[in-house]
């Protein structure tokens, strides 16, 4: 028996705090503002922390007060709305909340990473217009993505999915008086669109082949086959007749390739990247939350809770792992030379998905969420330092007028290095564990597996060569701005700091086992190596990593510290793939050429000049003339001579008359012409 | 129902109405003097009026009188409101002329 957990408090405190400050914000003073803001997610997080307690319980105990007999929540807990949100035939849709391993996971990163955001949020955000609306649209985002996580069925999750969408687009505009930041809105939209398009697709082909959205219903039909003897038994993509009212591996592979759309957006991955970036125009929290920590890792998510789907399909998961290593590669190398901070972060935002990407790809889901977890940590600490810098700075972000920071912002530089540590994979941060386990899982997997393994290690390399070359530009070395006069950032901002810097130490610690272990009843276990692995084979591996990271930070420290005249001329050596990389290889352009211009010249000239120009407006225009002139042949009627009107009154009755008469004669004729 | 001579037949009393009738319409056609176009209306209401009873005499059922009687007291109802109608347009315009009072012309 399952004691009542109120799940439904989580996604719809923060929404109270978006209605409070959307609608009285501006009235209220700002005080008010702040604590509605921050006891929101703060309350949320609150319910989650119950309900890790409440499923923690290992046996049943006595309350010391009331007396009565507390038993743990065993999983998965589902809280149903009771009316339906959807009946209509077979389709059958509620509002329902489903609690498993994946889903407390991703909401203690969510509340808690979130709840983080929000207080570090007061001090940045505190001097900026509109700091009601800004802490309105964060506590939408958090009731959006608490819906996502804890949706148990795809349509629901589809709500949140779009709402974070919405969210997202707010945010990135925020400063929507400057018109990069408008256009970075709409472009982040517009992308997320395609791939929401892609997922909407893949929502009615599941509706089609299985007849019902719910992720426990879906996954009971195909637990039915087991996935690795279909792989065995039907290399032609087929399944065998026994079990027809399964869908074919062809129609899993349409749905999982269709979902993959959805997550690509969502998650910036190839070749639907290119919003994240741009995204940076929001401010500096916005990033770390949505488009670092939480929101853009719903892809990774939403693939680990449709992976009995993706366990299907062969093809889509090689599709899974092989975007997943492009992306991280393609990612790692632009971030290299980019020189506004937070685009670096970005492009390694998008290199970490990558990762997590590749670790979905090879099955091994836990091994996934593990880096979402530590990379939620680490990215936020680093976006947030990051803020940090440029709050200093009043407002800079160009990593080449920075420099010698490390004295005058020590709180920022220490947690900014625990994070570079972290993400660059040097033991024992963080983020070593998670990235280990995605290559280790990745390397056993045969020679495909090695494949991508390598893809991921050079990925490493590169990311610790960009990361510890924004470590030296922006902190060591001498200011290259003397006249600033950075100051360290309020306490509530360094607090914050702080806790995500002993999280992004401590975070790996759990270990991969655990906590694969943790998840296994909601993402199935780690998959058996391809071939039998040696027991020293993880631990090559590891020191492999290490050191590959180590020598990345050894290239930066020659590059950027000892020998920063070394640097330009390796620029000068390279000038084609260095001008290719500064133009993150042309693809926005490549774009604009080959889908935004013809979208264009197609609205402009056949939509808006054939189609809302001559066809509808030669229409109405056609319309509109032939009323005129009626009316104007008509209007002379209308003479305003009484006696005209008699008149035509008096002929009208006349010619009813004489029609009757007529009529009479006729049918007295035709009676007479019967008889 | 011996007032209305029998001996005269319906047709004489239709053809009358008719003629009644088609009198009025052609003095409200072609008369100007609005209080002789309304004197025309009133002709028209009577020559109704006059094949009504003639009809209820014929078929001997009551209820052609009955709809005399409603024409009748729509008429005098007509009668008072289109003269006040009459005198306020005649102070207004100074005149009855039926081809001066066209203000709804377009």
């Amino acid at each position: 028996m399952n004691s009542n957990l109120n799940l439904w408090l989580v996604p719809l405190l923060p929404f109270a705090g978006f209605l409070l400050n959307g609608i009285l914000g501006s009235r209220l003073p700002k005080w008010l503002v702040t604590v509605i803001g921050i006891l929101a997610p703060l309350a949320s997080f609150l319910v989650v922390l119950n309900a890790v307690a409440a499923t923690m319980l290992f046996a049943a105990k006595t309350c010391p007060t009331c007396g009565s007999v507390v038993h743990p929540v065993e999983f998965p807990y589902v809280e149903t709305f009771s009316h339906p949100w959807i009946s209509l035939g077979s389709l059958h849709v509620d509002f329902s909340l489903v609690l498993d391993q994946l889903s407390l996971v991703m909401l203690l990163v969510v509340t808690g990473v979130g709840f983080l955001i929000h207080i570090y949020s007061v001090g940045y955000m505190g001097h900026e217009e509109g700091y009601a609306r800004y802490f309105s649209f964060l506590n939408l985002f958090l009731f959006f993505m608490t819906v996502l996580v804890l949706a148990g069925n795809f349509l629901l999750m589809f709500v949140g999915w779009e709402g974070v969408g919405l969210a997202s687009y707010l945010l990135i505009g925020f400063f929507f008086s400057k018109d990069s930041a408008a256009a970075a809105g709409k472009k982040a939209f517009i992308v997320n669109r395609i791939g929401d398009f892609g997922f909407l697709i893949g929502i009615f082909l599941l509706l089609g082949n299985f007849g019902t959205l719910t992720f426990t219903e879906i996954a009971a039909k195909l637990s039915t086959t087991n996935p690795i003897n279909l792989v065995v038994l039907n290399g032609a993509l087929s399944i065998n007749p026994g079990t027809s009212s399964l869908p074919t591996v062809g129609v899993l592979t349409a749905i999982c390739l269709c979902l993959l759309v959805g997550a690509a957006g969502k998650s910036a991955q190839l070749p639907l990247y290119i919003w994240l970036p741009d995204a940076m125009e929001g401010p500096t929290p916005v990033s770390a939350l949505i488009h670092a920590a939480t929101m853009v890792t719903a892809g990774v998510y939403m693939i680990a809770r449709t992976h009995v789907l993706f366990d299907h399909s062969p093809a889509a998961l090689a599709t899974v792992a092989v975007v997943g290593a492009a992306t991280a590669l393609f990612a790692a190398t632009i971030g290299l030379v980019q020189n506004d901070i937070k685009r670096v972060l970005a492009y390694s935002t998008i290199s970490q998905l990558g990762y997590m990407f590749l670790a979905c790809g090879v099955a091994a889901y836990s091994a996934a969420i593990f880096h979402l977890v530590t990379h939620a940590f680490f990215k936020a600490l680093l976006f947030l330092a990051a803020g940090s810098v440029i709050h200093a700075l009043g407002g800079e972000q160009d990593l080449r007028k920075m420099g010698g920071l490390w004295r005058k912002l020590p709180v920022t530089f220490w947690t900014m290095t625990a994070a570079v540590l972290a993400i660059a994979g040097i033991f024992p941060f963080a983020g070593f564990f998670s990235k280990d386990a995605i290559l280790y899982q990745a390397f056993i997997r045969g020679p495909e597996g090695q494949a991508l393994w390598f893809v991921g290690l050079v990925t490493a390399l590169l990311t610790s060569i960009y990361m510890f070359r924004l470590w030296y530009l922006a902190f060591l070395g001498k200011s290259r701005t003397p006249d600033a006069h950075p100051h360290e950032s309020p306490k509530s901002m360094l607090f914050v700091l702080l806790i995500l810097a002993a999280l992004s130490i401590c975070g790996g610690w759990i270990g991969i086992e655990r906590f694969s272990a943790y998840l296994a009843p909601a993402t199935g276990q780690l998959p058996a190596p391809a071939a039998p692995a040696s027991p020293q084979l993880e631990s090559i591996l590891s020191i492999v990593a290490v050191v590959v990271a180590l020598l990345g930070w050894f290239v930066a420290d020659l590059l950027y510290r000892r020998k920063p005249e070394q640097t330009a001329k390796l620029v000068a050596d390279l000038p084609g793939p260095y001008k290719l990389l500064t133009n993150k290889y042309y693809v926005d352009e490549i774009y604009g050429a080959v889908i935004v211009k013809p979208l264009f010249l197609i609205s402009k000239y056949i939509l808006g000049w054939v189609v809302d120009v001559a066809l509808l407006g030669g229409v109405a225009w056609l319309l509109a003339g032939v009323a005129n002139l009626s009316g104007a042949i008509l209007q002379r009627w209308q003479s305003g001579n009484l006696r005209s009107y008699a008149a035509w009154l008096a002929a009208g009755a006349a010619a009813v008359l004489l029609f009757l008469l007529l009529h009479t004669m006729n049918f007295d004729f035709a009676i007479a012409v019967r008889h | 129902m011996s007032f209305l001579n029998q001996d005269v037949p319906l047709t004489w009393y239709l053809l009358l109405s008719a003629v009644l009738f088609s009198l009025g319409v052609l003095g409200f056609l072609i008369k100007r003097n609005l209080i002789t176009v309304f004197m025309s209306i009133e002709l028209m209401l009577n020559a109704v009026n006059l094949s009504f009873v003639a009809f209820a005499c014929q078929w001997h059922a009551v209820k052609g009188q009955i709809f005399v009687f409603f024409v009748m007291m729509v008429a005098a109802a007509e009668a008072a409101v289109g003269l006040a109608i009459i005198i306020a347009v005649f102070r207004s315009r100074g005149t009855l002329s039926i081809d001066r009072i066209n203000l709804m012309k377009l």
